[in-house]
């Protein structure tokens, strides 16, 4: 990449000491994209927008907030009704967090399905499941701040889980909440790590994006792209089919915002923080129900604790447990069934993760849970053993394009490209 | 494996409304003016309902959040705010000598509550707090069917069932005891507009005005919402046109 | 994908379609912009004063327990207004001023509503010090009317500058007399 291939003088200047527009150029319009990725290639950029608008909602949201115990509740109510469309900024990143969630389930789920953490991108794999914890962290620590009934509960709860470590666990969870409780000082600190931690996850999507364009994406076929005549450049191809996902994205999201905005919330926390009175029933923020599940299946404090850090624990070393050499589970009839059965086991745990811990829900919690790490740890090392996976494509160029169905026909065309 | 995953997607997505539901209480469901995509406010019913709330639900219940001028949105103008603000007392200070003293509320003022404290509040209801109503329609599952419904199922205990003193028989509460006694009778009030003033009615006025004041914004949300939403229609249309076009050398090639 | 698309697939691959295509693209990118450019407001207008913070932005005070000889200070969008009910002696003082000869030239009618009543904010023209002279026993200056202790500008009975380094006259905030004793300023 020499300065020379910008034509307009200052931009050739600047990217000679400079080489941003070369890198920009490099990233978003050169890239090499294999030609047959999906919709389900969407939720990658769709995750990035995601955590842009959260962070522009958040940035101006802080302008009018008061992270004190005694203001925090009055202060989002002000921003609902006094501030300049404040109402439509906080809906817009309440409802924001539940999308982002949506967005990156799908995301790690086309993952799961298409085999993208197996080799070379383990490291990929890798630092987005560190990206999905982040945002844990992150959408956890925002719940706290309206400071509600369900904000309040919602700290003591997982901040007490801190409490199951041996020995010093007491010490853990008094120094989260400087104090002896959740308080003041509690709010104040999450305030603070609630408005670093995007900027954290941003640095890590970068290396996320660096990782991925040291391979490339991986496709629905799994298989690697051979040359150019598998590929095209990631502008116009991608950003418009970006652009339209993300035009589809947003119908979805302002329906939510604008009409049913308090539908993925819980009433209890338009209720203030009241630190003498638990409310009946609570519940986490849904994208965190399945690990909810998980936590309240197991007998034992910290052997709950464990379950349901484990949970998350194991997708880190998932491309070491799934040794099949082929990726995508369209080549992987066994696999393919195991994955659905898998996605039912998430969504169970999320239902049970609402249901009140008592009778039939627990039992089903502990069959759901064990299922969930043996999915892990026996089903796909076993897999990658005794599977026969079918025939897989010479290349790209040979197979089906534009996803399945409508063009099969396509096959067997000759290629001209070069 | 499409429309598995839509499937799948929308399944969990009810999830927290199926967890939000069920309790051992049936609500009266109501057809109310601001539900829908192109709900509106009921102005003359929730002036009617402010009304009630002063001469009933007033003398426990806070609302907090409202302050005089937000009355404008009920199609009060300003000298009618003026001189619905001036019946009220606030408390200003300190003055010069450092004493706090009471004065005509104005306009900007938020409406005052009738206790000083959550402990006088409780010391004058039998140990209950009557909860602030501000928001109270966003706080309840349901809300405004809940409140409707509550306001208007005080009831008989049915034989067998031992009411504690303090304590009233109410079907659409939780456990069917709730401390607050019955608020509304029938002809609790009289409207200048000559509305019926059965208990129904007043509860469905209570619920038009407490709605406003949970979510004063939901008429500019809607419309807001339904020109966004037409110009994203649009442009998807667009952006997939655009799309199709772009692709079609690649798709030609592959073809 | 939609099996519609093919007809559209085949139209673009046509010359004459060049145009079409162009301009399909090009207005999808133009809407995205706009719509960009739209959702920006929201976040802008959020900074402007928000809807409590206007409804402070007028103030009603009532004049009538201001002895004569007297002042009050009131606090307006953040800023201290005087408001002296003046002595007849005061309001003769500062109708007697040739203002052509000020530096700041105001006749005393050009300054107040009702000469009983003079109403301006309390801030120095020169660097925005608040000037002494509202408490019984304060420094006047020497035309008996403020004395800002910064830098030493002297304002008269009518708030205008007399001496010292303020450029200008002690701006009269926008008020009027609602009835005799109210006035409303903002």
């Amino acid at each position: 990449m020499s300065a020379t291939k910008f034509s307009n003088p200052v931009v050739s200047w600047i990217d000679h000491r400079l080489p941003i527009f070369s890198a920009a150029e490099h990233f978003a319009s050169d890239y090499p994209t294999p030609k047959n990725l999906n919709y389900f290639w969407n939720f990658g950029s769709l995750a990035g927008f995601t955590l842009v608008v959260m962070i522009v909602t958040g940035i101006t949201l802080a302008m009018s907030y008061t992270p004190h115990v005694d203001y925090a509740f009055g202060s989002v109510e002000r921003i609902m009704r006094d501030v300049n469309h404040g109402w439509l900024i906080r809906y817009i990143h309440m409802n924001g967090a539940s999308f982002f969630f949506i967005v990156v389930y799908i995301h790690m789920l086309r993952g799961l399905y298409y085999g993208s953490y197996k080799a070379p991108r383990e490291l990929l794999w890798i630092i987005g499941v560190t990206i999905f914890l982040l945002m844990m962290a992150t959408a956890f620590m925002g719940y706290v701040l309206p400071w509600g009934q369900m904000s309040f509960w919602g700290a003591t709860v997982i901040t007490n889980l801190f409490s199951a470590l041996p020995y010093v666990g007491d010490a853990i969870t008094t120094l989260l909440w400087g104090g002896f409780a959740v308080d003041n000082p509690t709010l104040n600190r999450f305030f603070a790590l609630h408005y670093l931690m995007p900027f954290v996850i941003v640095g890590v999507v970068m290396l996320h994006i660096v990782a991925l364009h040291r391979f490339g994406s991986n496709n629905p076929l799994g298989i690697d792209a051979r040359g150019p005549q598998d590929t095209i450049p990631f502008h116009p191809y991608y950003t418009i089919k970006d652009l339209f996902g993300l035009s589809v994205f947003l119908c979805i999201f302002a329906a939510a915002v604008f009409f049913f905005p308090n539908f993925m919330g819980h009433p209890d926390n338009y209720i203030p923080a009241n630190p003498l009175q638990t409310p009946a029933h609570i519940v986490p923020e849904w994208y965190f129900l399945p690990f909810y599940a998980i936590l309240r299946a197991v007998p034992d404090k910290l052997g709950g604790v464990i379950a349901m850090f484990g949970a998350i624990a194991v997708l880190f070393v998932l491309p070491w447990l799934d040794r099949s050499p082929v990726r995508s589970a369209k080549f992987r009839p066994i696999f393919k069934i195991f994955f659905w059965v898998f996605v039912a086991d998430c969504l169970l745990l999320g239902y049970l993760g609402a249901k009140p811990a008592e009778g039939i829900w627990v039992t089903l919690s502990r069959v759901g849970s064990i299922w969930y790490f043996a999915h892990f740890l026996i089903i796909l090392p076993l897999l990658s053993v005794i599977e026969t996976p079918r025939p897989l494509p010479q290349s790209l160029s040979q197979s089906v394009l534009g996803g399945s169905g409508a063009m099969a026909g396509a096959a067997a065309a000759p290629k001209e490209k070069a | 494996m499409r429309k598995f995953f839509l499937a799948a997607i929308l399944t969990f997505f009810s999830l927290p409304a199926l967890a939000a539901g069920g309790g051992d209480v049936v609500l009266k469901h109501k057809d109310w003016s601001f539900n829908g995509i192109f709900g509106t406010f009921d102005k003359a019913s929730m002036q009617r309902g402010f009304q009630a709330y002063r001469e009933v639900c007033a003398g426990c219940h806070s609302l907090n959040y409202i302050a005089f001028r937000n009355l404008a949105d009920l199609g009060y103008n300003e000298a009618e705010i003026k001189a619905i603000a001036a019946e009220y007392e606030v408390m200003d200070g300190p003055n010069d000598e450092g004493e706090m003293f009471m004065r005509a509320a104005i306009p900007a003022d938020y409406f005052p509550a009738p206790y000083p404290n959550e402990n006088a509040a409780r010391a004058g209801n039998n140990g209950a707090y009557p909860p602030d109503l501000s928001l109270i329609t966003k706080a309840r599952a349901h809300g405004p069917d809940y409140l409707y419904s509550l306001l208007t199922s005080y009831k008989d205990a049915p034989a067998g069932k031992d009411v504690p003193d303090g304590m009233y028989y109410n079907a659409a509460y939780s456990g069917n005891m709730i401390a607050m006694p019955q608020p509304l009778y029938g002809d609790d009030v009289e409207y200048a507009d000559g509305a019926e003033t059965s208990v129904s009615a007043v509860s469905a006025d209570i619920v038009n005005f407490l709605m406003w004041t949970a979510e004063p914004s939901l008429e500019s949300r809607k419309r807001i919402g339904v020109a966004t939403l037409f110009f994203l229609i649009v442009f998807t249309g667009l952006s997939y046109g655009a799309m199709r076009f772009i692709w079609a050398d690649v798709k030609k090639k592959a073809a | 994908m939609a099996t519609k698309s093919k007809e559209v697939q085949a139209d673009a691959s046509q010359p004459e379609n060049k145009s079409r295509r162009d301009f399909i693209v090009v207005a999808t990118y133009a809407m995205a912009g706009m719509g960009a450019a739209t959702a920006a407001w929201p976040l802008i207008n959020q900074m402007n004063p928000a809807a409590d913070t206007l409804a402070l932005a007028n103030i009603e005070i009532d004049v009538s327990k201001i002895e004569v000889g007297q002042s009050i200070t009131v606090k307006w969008r953040g800023k201290p207004v005087f408001i002296r009910h003046r002595t007849e002696a005061e309001i003769a003082e500062a109708e007697a001023v040739e203002a052509e000869a000020l530096r700041h030239p105001e006749t005393d009618t050009d300054r107040v509503e009702n000469p009983e009543y003079l109403v301006v904010l309390g801030i120095c023209t020169h660097l925005g010090c608040v000037p002494l002279g509202q408490k019984v026993g304060e420094v006047r200056g020497e035309y008996d009317g403020w004395f800002c202790p910064c830098h030493g500008s002297h304002y008269d009975s009518s708030g205008r500058i007399r001496k010292g380094p303020a450029p200008l006259n002690l701006e009269v905030p926008p008020y009027a007399f609602t009835s005799d004793n109210i006035i409303r300023i903002g």
